[in-house]
């Protein structure tokens, strides 16, 4: 049967991973690809560069990451942040990422998403999706890290997106994001229920049981985590261990 | 120019094959094979390569015509499969199109080298997502000399929307199981093909391809 997949997701800015890392034996701690290495070998489903580099000139940087990570890493490897054009998509494609994760552009210009997707094929566009709760059982779309509101209904856009021909909806919760008190599990659940297509659950977690609550009861098929793992408070292998007794089917770590 | 120690990855324009090739090149290098991997969309290397590999995402229909529309491409590669009868190894939708027919986007033919028909996956469980996207345990069918030392459960990456029903079931060596067994992969004579992503698929990946960079059929 097909497993709940565990992704890391490493902050890069101008080529270097933002959040603070614990990883033992690496020469270079700040080094995106020195990271992805290490999630590799521990058997992390897939990774996700979140590219967070601000200035126009420094956006190319990204790009040798991701050739440098393809080189060494034979794993799934989705890319966001700042995509903008079919030419970002195509390049990031080119490097080596599998998935290209679109945010505010596809927002602004949800044709961008079809664009990409009669492209490049569905299995390659993602479109990542931050929510705010706007009133019980209900949720708004925003953008620029959660600053901007746009009046859009989560659930809604998230159908829209799917038809546009997304392959896969990242959905992250503004309100539980760096809060470390796990998934906000009914917006999850809401938008997973209302698509066909996969979600991963992202936003929150704190605990290896916020895990297994985005899968179990929010319904994602795949989280995803950052300081979780790379403060080293808890190793990939210990999340797929409780994942499995808490009943969760994972694929195990290891040959 | 190409020889019998090249591998061939076809590029029709089907998307990254950089981490095929990068895939690949591990796989020679740790199994000391001494190929050299190259990615061409030349039909005259095809036709000199020891060894060929078919990638492809996207959509079926655009896949075959990407690929036929290169002058030459599909002579080249009827000679070599079945003319020299050299190892092939289609990946995604290049194994997709192995097959007699197409039904992404309307009915469209594929290579016809296998008998059979690409479908969409139709759960009939909801709470099944399509795509089939992420990591599935293989059901071994058959034995296979690129299957060496993979068992039955070992878990490999998958991203489709569409799947395979053989026509000869002799053709299937794996499938996994959503909502009913899938092709997971198919072989015959000097052909293989998996619907997975063995260049995706970390360790078991690897060896697989190893395993057919020493495939003699």
């Amino acid at each position: 049967m097909l497993k709940a997949r565990i992704i890391p997701c490493l902050d890069v800015k101008d080529g270097r991973v933002v959040k603070g890392v614990n990883f033992v034996n690496l020469r270079d701690a700040g080094d995106p690809v020195e990271q992805a290495t290490v999630y590799d070998a521990a058997g992390a489903d897939e990774l996700c560069f979140l590219d967070i580099t601000a200035s126009h000139e420094n956006r190319g940087i990204i790009l040798d990451v991701v050739r440098r990570t393809a080189e060494q890493c034979f794993m799934p490897l989705t890319v966001g942040g700042g995509i903008r054009t079919v030419d970002d998509v195509r390049r990031l494609l080119l490097a080596g990422a599998d998935k290209a994760s679109i945010n505010t552009a596809a927002v602004n210009n949800p044709d961008f998403v079809r664009e990409a997707a009669e492209k490049f094929g569905s299995q390659c566009i993602v479109v990542a999706i931050d929510a705010k709760q706007v009133a019980p059982g209900r949720w708004e779309i925003f953008t620029h890290g959660g600053r901007t509101a746009t009046g859009i209904d989560a659930v809604g856009y998230a159908r829209q997106a799917e038809r546009n021909g997304a392959g896969e909806i990242l959905l992250t919760s503004m309100d539980r994001d760096g809060t470390g008190q796990g998934f906000d599990i009914p917006l999850t659940r809401a938008i997973a229920d209302a698509v066909r297509i996969p979600v991963i659950a992202s936003g929150g977690v704190g605990t290896l049981d916020h895990m297994v609550a985005g899968i179990r009861d929010g319904h994602a098929t795949a989280v995803l985590a950052a300081s979780i793992f790379h403060f080293g408070t808890y190793s990939v292998a210990q999340a797929k261990a409780h994942m499995t007794a808490a009943g969760v089917a994972i694929r195990p770590v290891g040959p | 120019m190409a020889t019998a120690e090249t591998v061939a990855i076809i590029d029709y324009g089907s998307g990254n094959l950089r981490s095929a090739e990068k895939a690949f090149a591990r796989a020679a290098a740790e199994a000391g094979t001494g190929q050299d991997i190259v990615v061409t969309a030349d039909p005259a290397v095809v036709a000199a390569a020891g060894r060929l590999v078919l990638p492809g995402v996207g959509a079926f229909a655009d896949c075959r015509q990407g690929l036929l529309g290169i002058a030459g491409m599909g002579e080249a590669l009827e000679q070599a499969v079945h003319g020299r009868k050299v190892p092939f190894f289609g990946i995604c939708v290049g194994m997709q199109l192995m097959a007699e027919w197409g039904l992404e986007h309307g009915r469209h033919a594929g290579l016809g080298w296998l008998k059979g028909t690409v479908a969409p996956m139709e759960p009939s469980n909801p709470a099944l997502k399509i795509p089939h996207m992420g990591w599935n345990d293989l059901n071994l069918r058959a034995a296979h000399p690129v299957l060496d030392g993979i068992a039955t459960g070992e878990h490999v990456y998958f991203v489709h929307s569409y799947a395979f029903q053989p026509g000869d079931p002799a053709d299937l060596l794996a499938t996994v199981d959503y909502g009913g067994p899938v092709t997971a992969l198919v072989g015959r004579a000097n052909m293989i093909g998996s619907q997975f992503h063995p260049e995706k698929s970390q360790a078991a990946g690897l060896r697989l391809i190893a395993n057919f960079l020493r495939w003699m059929p």
